[in-house]
């Protein structure tokens, strides 16, 4: 297929033959060229967002439940700098996401003109890798080289900026999608020798764990079910990041629950006390590590990793496999199975005993009561009342979302949206937005604090616009509670600017914006309140009150070491070094 | 583990923003740069190759190569200062101004630094001076109390010593 065009038309004939049918954006003046096309056309649907910043996380939010890439299309200048935070936040969690940006026409590059702003120049280091097409000619060659680079290896943000006068030229589109590059070649299958390195170490562990992440959940869901195989077959317990919740079921009897600074005492003690230590997809981050020359100090570390930078970044290695996890993991599995490696394995029945007597700690657990609803119990709520759904979560940052990690039991992957890497308050509400647009009859629920609603409350409006029904569900300490909690911990009970006051009546708020508003402190009504939100044909914001001074925990203060958890609420009377303060 | 100078060839294509990509990621991941060449050397395949010289431990360096190598331009990075030894050569121009005893002495030393004079007044000289870092800078040294007026300095040219290329594809 060979046809002339122009710029605006070829971008939108490279969207469709990548099969892009979402686009979340805002129009302007220098993408004019292409929202004429888009009004022409009908393959692709675009939703109208009310600040870019919202387009981004949409397209993240869209990305992460359905494993394709989020597109963006936002104007020059101000357009394009509104969507940097979410470009950023893409690059930190490896969301594959292409973000067309409008530019000045080329004559008017580089004279500060109206709405022009160094795209290439500021997006350079938060995005994988970025354009600007001078010429019409490269247009298509470009876009289809984003998609590629955005999705394969390490997915990640790709930025093209495209001149208004090169959205009027003509030129010739092909429709040929590039699939390979001439100095970009990640390495997806691992190296066979060291899987069998790998493989020795394991099935002769006595206290083996399996620490996964985000790149199970970004290998497809193909990769979830190969490590819940492989968990299976070697016995070993296994834990995950934030980024890697619902790779492996909740439910599953392996399953320690989420590790790092507010994860569970027995995913923690277990990483401290292995032997042999299986890191799937995950990158050894500061929350994970905790005092870095401490690191499970007794084990020989794997290392499954799809970009070589990651290896060796943080924490040295003794096995690096650089590939693809659900190649690495399929290629084990055979090799484990080939072996007969079952046989012959030294008894897990020890290290279990120690797992479980972690467990029982239950560090999880927090005090309940009949007058304030405590933030654990609503989480709790909300997911014994949406688990028998088809029921998606995206979160905002802070205590809301640790609580929502520690609460709400992942069966699957690709059910947990959240901002894991650059902590973006503001992703939770149009990255359900972006949830809802890829799964039209799901429920989709933001598990939002008071503090971070309110960074991008206005897509309320773009829930609306579109007949979106997301739920939002506040739990409201008119407090910004994780700062508040550190204040508590590391700064002599100075709380400096987390009280809001004046906060929005959200009720009204939520009425305000055409959506239904509800708002409930009483625990004896929470499941009433939360069925009637579920039951609701439309966006619905529920307005959660609850104890206001709840600390987040358990929790590794920073510069500890993983088995220096506290468990109970004490954090008053916790010592942290000045070296674990600059850490925070 | 000791920090110590690693000098890295560095080889991109030719494209708008490169050198941009390239410096800036030692900037952001807060590596150090203390020579820094570059130039286009091909330009039927387009392409370029960019030699910095920056320092490190041993797993530093390893992360910055593969951070480098991680940008989508980059063909491939050699660290130069391991395995096989390799030939590094730095080149100035330095402008000496003077008149009498100091202007016969700077002559002298140029002469016995093997340096060029390649413009030359009645009362100033240029010279051109190729060899190791630390010889250009031992050089410039001797010219500060014989009227230096200003060096410039290209920075690092470097390869590998024997028959193979350094970048091999």
């Amino acid at each position: 297929m060979s046809m002339k065009a122009t710029g605006a038309e070829i971008i939108l004939l490279a969207l469709k033959d990548q099969g892009v049918d979402t686009l979340f954006g805002y129009p302007g003046g220098a993408v004019l060229p292409i929202y004429d096309a888009i009004y022409q056309q009908n393959h692709i649907n675009h939703y109208l967002v009310r600040h870019e910043q919202g387009a981004t996380h949409a397209a993240e939010g869209y990305a992460r439940s359905t494993g394709k890439v989020g597109c963006v299309l936002v104007t020059s200048g101000p357009g394009a700098t509104n969507a940097i935070t979410g470009i950023a936040d893409a690059l930190l969690d490896s969301i594959p996401m292409v973000v067309i940006t409008g530019q000045v026409g080329t004559p008017l590059i580089g004279t500060d003109a109206f709405q022009e702003a160094d795209i290439v120049g500021i997006t350079r280091s938060c995005t994988k890798h970025n354009y600007l097409v001078r010429n019409v000619e490269d247009l298509e060659r470009t876009l289809h080289e984003a998609f590629y680079i955005a999705s394969s290896g390490r997915p990640g943000p790709v930025v093209v900026d495209i001149p208004k006068d090169v959205q009027f030229a003509e030129y010739v589109y092909t429709g040929e999608i590039v699939k390979s590059h001439k100095t970009y070649r990640p390495i997806t299958d691992g190296a066979a020798d060291q899987i069998a390195e790998a493989i020795n170490l394991i099935k002769n562990a006595k206290k083996p764990i399996f620490y996964t992440g985000g790149g199970v959940i970004n290998s497809g869901p193909e990769a979830s079910k190969l490590l819940q195989e492989l968990v299976e077959l070697t016995g070993a317990p296994v834990t995950s990041t934030l980024m890697g919740l619902g790779a492996y079921p909740a439910s599953g009897d392996k399953w320690l629950n989420m590790l790092g600074m507010h994860g569970s005492y027995e995913a923690n003690m277990a990483m401290h006390d292995c032997d042999v230590m299986i890191c799937v997809g995950a990158r050894f981050d500061d929350r994970i590590t905790g005092r870095v020359d401490a690191f499970a100090p007794f084990s020989k570390k794997i290392h499954i990793d799809i970009d070589p930078s990651s290896i060796g970044k943080i924490i040295p290695v003794d096995v690096p496999i650089i590939g693809d996890v659900k190649s690495v993991l399929a290629d084990m599995i055979k090799l484990w199975k080939d072996g007969n490696c079952s046989q012959g394995q030294p008894s897990l029945d020890a290290w279990f005993k120690d797992i479980n007597s972690w467990r029982a700690r239950r560090s999880f657990d927090y005090n309940k009561t009949d007058d304030v609803i405590a933030p654990q119990y609503a989480v709790e709520r909300l997911y014994e009342l949406t688990k028998d759904k088809n029921t998606y979560i995206t979160t905002e940052v802070g205590q809301h979302q640790m609580w929502a990690a520690q609460h709400y039991k992942f069966e699957e992957p690709n059910r947990w949206m959240t901002s894991g890497g650059l902590g973006t308050m503001g992703y939770g509400l149009p990255a359900a937005i972006g949830v809802q647009v890829a799964h039209p009859d799901a429920l989709v629920v933001d598990i939002a604090g008071e503090g971070s609603i309110q960074m991008c409350m206005q897509e309320m409006s773009t829930a609306m616009q579109f007949g979106l029904p997301i739920k939002i569900f506040i739990l409201n300490n008119e407090r910004l509670g994780m700062v508040r909690q550190w204040q508590q911990l590391l700064h002599g009970e100075r709380y400096s600017s987390t009280y809001s006051e004046s906060l929005p009546d959200f009720v009204k708020m939520a009425e305000a914006f055409g959506c239904l508003g509800l708002q409930v402190s009483d625990p004896a009504k929470l499941d009433e309140t939360i069925l009637e939100m579920i039951d609701y044909n439309g966006p619905v914001l529920v307005d959660v009150l609850v104890e206001k001074n709840a600390n987040c925990l358990p929790m590794i203060p920073s510069g500890a070491v993983h088995n220096e958890m506290i468990l109970e609420d004490v954090l008053a009377d916790t010592e942290v070094s000045d070296a674990g303060k600059r850490l925070v | 583990m000791q920090d110590h100078h690693h000098t890295l060839s560095i080889l991109v294509d030719n494209e708008a923003g490169v050198l941009a990509r390239v410096i800036g990621l030692f900037s952001a991941r807060g590596y150090n740069i203390e020579s820094l060449t570059v130039s286009e050397i091909d330009p039927v395949s387009n392409m370029s190759r960019i030699t910095v010289v920056t320092t490190g431990n041993e797993k530093v360096i390893t992360q910055i190569q593969q951070q480098i190598v991680r940008l989508v331009p980059v063909h491939s990075v050699v660290d130069l200062s391991l395995g096989t030894a390799s030939v590094e050569r730095e080149m100035a121009l330095v402008k000496v101004a003077g008149v009498g005893q100091k202007r016969v002495e700077a002559l002298r030393l140029a002469e016995a630094f093997r340096a060029h004079t390649v413009d030359a007044a009645v009362d100033s000289f240029i010279f051109e001076i190729t060899g190791r870092t630390e010889k250009v800078t031992q050089f410039i040294n001797l010219m500060k109390p014989l009227g230096l007026v200003e060096a410039s300095r290209t920075g690092i040219a470097a390869t590998s010593r024997g028959s193979e290329a350094v970048h091999t594809e």
